[in-house]
């Protein structure tokens, strides 16, 4: 192993503060009071001010911050769980099954990756007001529970993950479709399965745009609560970054637990979060 | 009669198993693309449709100021972001395609902003930026550099708005090209030291082409993820003019516009026509990448 060059972990440790940084800067401010944000050195250490900024968080009117994180983690649930079922299912099926119109249903799967969400969202937001959805949970739900992407993924590892022979071998058995997909194929999936938990657990909490449009401030979502924040309390920093904490700690969680299968994902798959 | 389930469940089952991502992604997913055309086409408000207008919403959009300078802003801001963001990503791809002590760390460390929401930050970016308050400020002071407000002016906005946007991706794209980095041969770095070739000649004459298809992967996402730009700006706005950018509309971008349009003025003709201008941009703007990305491909 070649000796590595000092000048290359500078680099490198330089890219790491500057990434870490507004993370750092968030628990600093979270933990201050207002007085001293704006100051000269800044404060570069957290302070005591926390459970009081957390109090003041909660308390704080129109945000409805703890409803907000209650949606979002029933949200991200709901929508992870059956996105990697509904994934794996039809990813089984594109790879491993054979039937008629299969390489035509293919593209027109692949083609719909393309399309911008900006596109769909005013009819989608009209089927929701005609549903009697808007400002109700189902309608941040319910649209997202498959992905297209999510069942390309699953197809290309269900291609590698699953041999031919071990289908072949539970029919053999008298398996029916369903049970060989439940009890054989599910567990090969398991490890492309996680990193797309993952992702659509991510990309779901982080959602923001189609919450804004379709719930209103008294029942939001944890991004709009923020947004909520932002335009109320837009000078209160320490509350802010209070909230922008405490919606981020799901992620960092996720993040510590899991950084590794993540980095590989996105080093296997390329895939946008 | 067992024979007879077999043959069904081996027939149908396929299609069993694919049907619900074609019905619920047919519901929520095509049908809405495909009606915002229709909707473009007609006068159309909270009521609901008040006749078909033609061309007319496209028409009023040629014409509009407004939309214009969404465009432009969204352009200006998307190469504002993605040039920085994928050049950065390349050099640091490459200082961590090396191999030394704690990679591990390295790697989680440059992707961490990818576990905060884009609303997170936003809003921490936009204390950041701060006229009075922000570091970015307090650190050009130092250097006797009088401060900016950032969120008055196009360019200044701008520029801050870019700067999330690369925090935020950086990491991300750099695993990006590790991973086709590391698919590279090795024997073709030891022909070139062989030949001579200095680290920084064998960079651009070996690596950058060879990870072109990862390269080009990133060009077009970034590109269309730059397109479709909008919790960045709405939250760095705050206050009441978010949803326009800012008092002058100086960072609004067109899905801000599309958004204002159908879902504070309620017009949802006007606003379908936006809609298809930011498919039709994404459209164009992808074929000119795949273009650029080919025939530079095509001189290394």
């Amino acid at each position: 192993m070649r000796k590595s060059h000092p000048l290359l972990h500078a680099v490198l440790l330089i890219a790491v503060a500057l990434s870490a940084f507004p993370l750092y800067w968030l628990f600093v401010v979270a933990t201050r009071t207002n007085d001293v944000i704006g100051d000269w050195p800044p404060p570069l250490l957290p302070g005591g001010n926390l459970t009081d900024n957390l109090r003041r968080l909660f308390g704080a009117e129109d945000a409805h911050f703890m409803l907000g994180m209650a949606n979002s983690a029933i949200a991200s649930f709901a929508v992870t769980v059956a996105v990697v079922f509904f994934s794996s299912m039809a990813g089984f099926a594109f790879s491993k099954l054979r039937f008629r119109g299969r390489d035509g249903l293919l593209v027109v799967l692949l083609a719909t990756m393309m399309i911008p969400v900006q596109m769909g969202i005013i009819p989608l937001y009209m089927i929701m007001v005609r549903l009697g959805w808007q400002n109700r949970l189902q309608a941040v739900i319910v649209p997202f529970l498959v992905s297209a992407f999510g069942v390309f993924l699953m197809r290309q590892y269900a291609e590698r993950a699953v041999p031919d022979e071990l289908i072949e071998s539970a029919r053999v058995d008298g398996g029916t479709t369903f049970r060989i997909f439940w009890s054989v194929v599910l567990p090969a999936l398991r490890p492309g399965a996680a990193v797309l938990g993952l992702f659509t657990f991510m990309a779901t909490w982080n959602e923001f745009l189609w919450p804004l449009a379709v719930l209103e401030a008294d029942n939001p979502t944890v991004q709009f609560s923020l947004n909520q924040l932002s335009t109320t309390y837009y000078t209160d920093y320490t509350l802010m970054f209070a909230g922008v904490l405490v919606a981020t700690l799901p992620l960092l969680f996720v993040f510590i637990l899991f950084g590794r299968q993540i980095i590989g994902g996105i080093m296997d798959g390329a895939v946008k979060a | 009669m067992t024979r007879l389930l077999d043959r069904l469940d081996k027939v149908a089952s396929p299609y069993l198993f694919i049907a619900p991502f074609f019905v619920i992604f047919g519901i929520f997913g095509l049908f809405p693309v495909g009606y915002t055309a229709w909707v473009s086409l007609h006068a159309w408000d909270i009521s609901g449709a008040q006749g078909f207008v033609g061309l007319d919403n496209f028409v009023t959009l040629f014409g509009d100021p407004n939309f214009w300078n969404a465009i432009v802003n969204t352009l200006g801001m998307l190469i504002l972001s993605t040039v920085p963001q994928l050049v950065i990503a390349l050099i640091l791809a490459n200082a961590l395609n090396q191999r030394m002590r704690g990679l591990v760390f390295y790697r989680l460390g440059v992707l961490a902003p990818i576990v905060t929401s884009v609303a997170a930050v936003g809003i921490v970016f936009s204390q950041i930026f701060d006229r009075d308050a922000g570091l970015v400020n307090g650190m050009l002071h130092l250097v006797g550099v009088p401060p900016i407000d950032w969120h008055a002016d196009k360019w200044s906005s701008w520029i801050a708005i870019s700067t999330m946007v690369s925090w935020r991706w950086i990491g991300y794209n750099a695993l990006i090209y590790l991973a086709a980095m590391q698919a590279v041969p090795r024997d073709l770095y030891e022909a070139a030291e062989i030949d001579g070739a200095t680290k920084a000649r064998q960079f651009w004459a070996i690596t950058v082409p060879m990870i072109r298809p990862a390269v080009l992967f990133t060009v077009i996402v970034s590109t269309i993820g730059g397109t479709q730009l909008f919790t960045e700006p709405l939250i760095f706005g705050q206050g009441g003019f978010a949803i326009s950018g800012g008092s002058l509309r100086q960072f609004q971008t067109v899905s801000m516009y599309m958004f204002e349009k159908a879902f504070r003025d309620f017009d949802y003709g006007y606003g379908s026509a936006v809609a298809w201008m930011i498919f039709v941009l994404i459209m164009l703007l992808t074929l000119i990448n795949f273009l650029l990305t080919r025939h530079w491909g095509g001189r290394a």
